[in-house]
């Protein structure tokens, strides 16, 4: 069974179309990064507990050597992510959050010498429980940004069954094609890794949903899920179509309940790159520690798609990239709508990051009062009213905010998109998100 | 190695890239959609319309920025929106009204409406429409009665024949006058029925729709009027339920409840086409600040505006209602936009936690 369905009349409420901006990359393939020379890896790169230090200043290490173990229950493995020493362990402000966290830094050999000979294992008799095991000791995280732990997404409670898998391609977020070139240039292989997935779930019934502004990809998954039974779902092109809930709605019409998971509603959402990663843990054993990055921007030379090594510095691909174009005022790590401004060059890629991006031209807009035009509120597609928690936020208002359901704000960033005042809506409301969480 | 960067780099929370458009934009283009009408009523009522609305805009701008000067704040004059309810305000102005007028409007309409509370997005009611409730209560004769014949018309709208059955009153007497008191007028050996089968005759529609016509600056060419409301619509600066909502209930209850309803669908059309309707409908009711912000509480709003001014037409004191109707949903609008909030996702009853 193979059929593409056009489901059009699926759709989420709100969202925006913003320039999409992929044209510098969308059909670039994708290139490996030299060596670097150091990489810092962070030892929290995942929601959860970060994973505790397996390595000490001097020790020597492989591609591929566990540098951190697994801490609690939801915590995954660190790997090294090239061959060399370790040559210090010591605290740096996290990349995305700016907390302090231990990180291992390793200077290259440059014999990139790998861990274990890279063999295929034989996956016909695999039981779920070893695809769990094997998923969470190659520290596979998902990679659209979130970075949750991926064996807990496929081990759902007993009480809430899944029937619908579905395979995050829409990479809606403007700039970034990671995604994208992935399921260009390695299709058999996600399908491959989203049968793992489907066998750990136990999931008959699977969805690939991607937006339509990527038919090259559909086209190349369609080949690729040939006799599997997995359905590809074009959906329309909108920000934010892949994020969790919005993408459950339109392809199931399913609401995740407020406050809820995916899998109260029966359903686990996994991106591609995840997908793929699931399939070197599976077959080659292959702990995660590269990834695909999209490095674009008017402030790069060359605008990019590339197999990153996990901890290697901006600067060191931004560089591969030809250099700056013009003087960087602003680097974000991740798409424009979500990413996180970087402070300096030097912070490295973790595994959730999708892209780097350097803006030369960057204006911050100042704001101004809300003239009440409401388009945030039609934007919204969690269907909440963002000028009024603005209100509430600013006048320490923290419970009426909550019970206009702050809380389930997933920070999209559309409402500040197409705020005509541009006021920093999304600002107001991470730091009324946090103010809630320390009156816990 | 590239050099190390020399000049810091910016950090802001997300979104790193924004839309366009921006609160000055979207007002000069209502201003501009204003535009065509304002060429009609210099047209109709000679460069006297002009004057008028130059004084009312020049002076709203300079009282706002007077006011934000002496308040101690950030001059924002130039965001178009000063500008917009001076032109606005000079619109719902008679075009032969003393000079002091418009300047005393815009006087109250941008210090006491908008700057006493707080400035742009925060004052409850429509600047233009307060500064003329304003103006009605404090000059009625010189609001009422300083009309203009239009170009090659009368006030009244009325074909030749109509005239000569009715007293002097008729010389200054505007459509919805007519409508309203239109009784008294008729000489006393002639039928007043056949001044209304005159009033909604299709010559008067006629008149009417094109602007030639008595009545405010602004509001006597519906064509026109039309004509920039639909430009708004296109570019999406403003949401069409609320003029549709407004309109579309005027016409119902007009045609449902009683009246000289000699030719029902003229008569709907006398309605929607006269006064201030049209211009209310599109540019007054539509005003952000204070309407509603949610698309299910604007349909309120406007059917809330298509209410109050069927009633105060047909059995208020005064031949018109549109500014009264849309001041009163004004205050309203804080209790509907509470009432009409979007249902957040994932709170819907049949999803629940399974």
């Amino acid at each position: 069974m193979n059929k593409i369905t056009f489901l059009s009349m699926l759709r989420f409420r709100g969202g925006i179309h913003p320039r999409e901006n992929k044209e510098a990359t969308e059909h670039r393939p994708i290139e490996v990064t030299p060596l670097p020379s150091r990489v810092y890896t962070p030892l929290g790169q995942h929601i959860g507990t970060p994973s505790k230090p397996a390595v000490k200043k001097g020790d020597t290490v492989r591609t591929g050597t566990v540098i951190g173990e697994p801490s609690a229950q939801v915590s995954v493995p660190t790997h090294s992510s090239i061959s060399g020493t370790v040559i210090d362990v010591i605290d740096l402000p996290h990349p995305l959050t700016g907390r302090l966290t231990t990180t291992v830094i390793i200077e290259s050999d440059g014999n990139d010498t790998t861990e274990d000979e890279i063999n295929s294992y034989d996956c016909s008799n695999i039981t779920p429980q070893e695809i769990i095991d094997l998923v969470r000791r190659a520290g596979v995280v998902g990679l659209g940004g979130a970075a949750f732990p991926t064996f807990i997404k496929l081990s759902p409670p007993e009480d809430k069954p899944v029937d619908t898998l579905i395979i995050n391609g829409c990479e809606c977020e403007p700039y970034l094609t990671a995604d994208h070139r992935l399921m260009l240039e390695k299709s058999k292989e996600i399908v491959d890794g989203t049968r793992f997935i489907a066998q750990a779930l136990g999931v008959k019934n699977v969805i690939v949903a991607i937006e339509d502004n990527k038919l090259d990809a559909i086209t190349a998954m369609k080949e690729a899920v040939a006799n599997t039974g997995f359905q590809i779902i074009k959906l329309k092109t909108k920000y934010p179509q892949g994020a969790e809930k919005q993408l459950i709605k339109a392809c199931l019409n399913r609401e995740v309940p407020s406050g809820g998971l995916p899998a109260d509603v029966g359903c686990i959402v996994q991106n591609v790159g995840t997908a793929f990663a699931v399939r070197n843990a599976v077959r080659f054993h292959r702990p995660l520690y590269e990834r695909v990055v999209t490095i674009t921007g008017n402030g790069v030379k060359e605008p990019k798609n590339l197999w990153v090594r996990i901890g290697t510095p901006t600067r060191d691909l931004i560089e591969f990239c030809g250099g700056y174009n013009g003087e960087p005022q602003k680097i974000i790590m991740g798409g424009p709508m979500m990413g996180v401004a970087l402070a300096d060059d030097s912070v490295p890629v973790v595994k959730g990051t999708s892209g780097i991006l350097v803006f030369n031209d960057i204006r911050e807009p100042s704001e101004q009062d809300c003239i009440r035009c409401g388009r945030c509120i039609e934007a919204c597609p969690m269907g909440l009213s963002p000028t009024r928690l603005n209100y509430h936020i600013r006048a320490k208002r923290w419970q009426q905010a909550k019970a206009e359901h702050i809380l389930d704000c997933i920070e999209c960033g559309c409402c500040a998109y197409v705020c005509p005042a541009k006021i920093r809506l999304v600002h107001s409301f991470k730091f009324g998100k946090a103010q809630l969480a320390r009156m816990k | 190695m590239i050099e190390k960067r020399t000049t810091q780099l910016m950090v802001t929370a997300s979104p790193h890239i924004r839309s366009s458009i921006t609160v000055a934009q979207l007002m000069w283009l209502v201003v501009t959609a204003l535009l065509p009408a304002l060429a009609g009523s210099i047209y109709f009522f000679g460069l006297r319309a002009l004057f008028i609305v130059l004084l009312s805009t020049g002076s709203a701008v300079l009282f706002d920025g007077l006011a934000q000067y002496l308040f101690g704040k950030k001059s924002t004059v130039f965001d178009g929106s000063a500008a917009l309810t001076g032109l606005l305000l000079g619109f719902n102005l008679p075009p032969n009204c003393p000079w002091w007028i418009p300047v005393a409007g815009s006087a109250f309409a941008t210090v006491v409406a908008k700057q006493f509370f707080g400035g742009l997005g925060h004052n409850f009611i429509n600047p233009a429409l307060a500064g003329r409730a304003f103006l009605v209560a404090s000059w009625p004769t010189q609001m009422t009665t300083t009309w203009l014949a239009p170009r090659g018309g009368n006030i009244s709208a009325l074909p030749a024949t109509a005239l000569k059955i009715c007293t002097d009153a008729i010389s200054s007497a505007t459509p919805l006058n007519v409508l309203k008191h239109g009784t008294k007028m008729v000489l006393p050996e002639f039928n007043p029925h056949s001044l209304f089968e005159q009033l909604h005759s299709w010559a008067v529609i006629k008149n009417l729709f094109l602007g030639n016509t008595g009545g405010c600056i602004g509001e006597t060419s519906a064509l026109l009027l039309l004509m920039g409301g639909i430009f708004l619509i296109i570019l999406r600066v403003i949401d069409w339920r609320i003029p549709l909502a407004y309109l579309s209930t005027v016409a119902v209850l007009v045609l449902i409840l009683p009246g000289h309803k000699i030719n029902p669908i003229n008569y709907t059309l006398f309605h929607l086409l006269s006064g201030g309707l049209i211009l209310g409908a599109f540019y007054m009711a539509t005003d952000y600040v204070t309407s509603p912000i949610t698309q299910k509480g604007r349909l309120i709003f406007g059917i809330g505006c298509g209410i109050l001014t069927a009633l105060i037409r047909l059995w208020g004191g005064y031949p018109e209602g549109v500014c009264y109707s849309i001041l009163l949903m004004n205050v309203a609008t804080p209790l509907i936009d509470r009432l009409t909030l979007p249902r957040p996702f994932g709170t819907r009853q049949k999803d629940g936690k399974k």
